[in-house]
């Protein structure tokens, strides 16, 4: 299915890129992490992120649907 | 106006605060948060703050109703830059207004402290010696 991947802060210098369209087999946002951290080198696990899935916070283990937008989200620092 | 904005542009705290003004509100606190010169022993030049727009509004206004349901406040708001800030620049802004200066006080902190805990903003620290990082709740740097 295609996803829309949105990046930020560390995994977007990581990945050198904003985001990106990804045509994957992953079915929940585990699986695409998984596939994306092996293809972008990324070196914060699961347990370190949040996971967003179009726009709003999600479990890692929900289902993805065609088109979803989803975002991993690195450990936040505003303030 | 919405209690929570994240701004590409300077904030004005002083039309904030009016915003928050009203006849049953006898308190208002406010609170400022400003670009440091330092971190965790670095010399700081500048900072860039990126933020994923919709999730950070949606997650702010949450945390604003929050402060609503839990403390007995007037009016409440909070804003937050993004993109590049030099040293002294305001990063980050809370008012609230409430009859009495407790709730006001206490509301105040539980925004600021959840924003900073869960509204997805991101620092990137740019150090004297050339090297930028991005940062951590804690500001320790992300490896």
């Amino acid at each position: 299915m295609n996803y829309r991947v949105l990046y930020f802060a560390s995994l977007r210098d990581r990945a050198g890129m904003d985001a990106e369209q990804i045509n994957s087999l992953a079915t929940d946002a585990r699986g695409l992490y998984s596939e994306l951290r092996a293809r972008h080198g990324f070196t914060m696990g699961e347990e370190r992120l949040r996971v967003a899935i179009n726009g709003a916070f999600a479990q890692w283990g929900q289902t993805l649907h065609e088109g979803d937008e989803v975002v991993f989200i690195p450990p936040v620092s505003g303030g | 106006m919405t209690a929570f904005r994240i701004s590409a542009e300077p904030i004005d705290p002083a039309a904030l605060a009016r915003s928050l003004v009203h006849a049953r509100a006898g308190a208002c606190a406010t609170f400022e948060g400003l670009v440091r010169d330092h971190n965790d022993g670095r010399a700081v030049q500048r900072l860039d703050y990126q933020a994923y727009a919709p999730l950070a509004q949606s997650e702010g206004e949450r945390i604003i109703d929050e402060a609503r349901e839990k403390f007995a406040i007037v009016e409440a708001c909070c804003v937050h830059r993004a993109g590049a800030l030099a040293i002294g620049d305001l990063a980050v802004w809370v008012g609230v207004s409430a009859a009495h200066r407790g709730a006001a006080f206490d509301a105040c902190r539980y925004i600021i402290d959840e924003v900073k805990k869960r509204v997805p903003i991101w620092k990137n620290e740019h150090y004297a010696d050339g090297e930028s990082g991005w940062l951590h709740p804690d500001n320790t740097p992300v490896v």
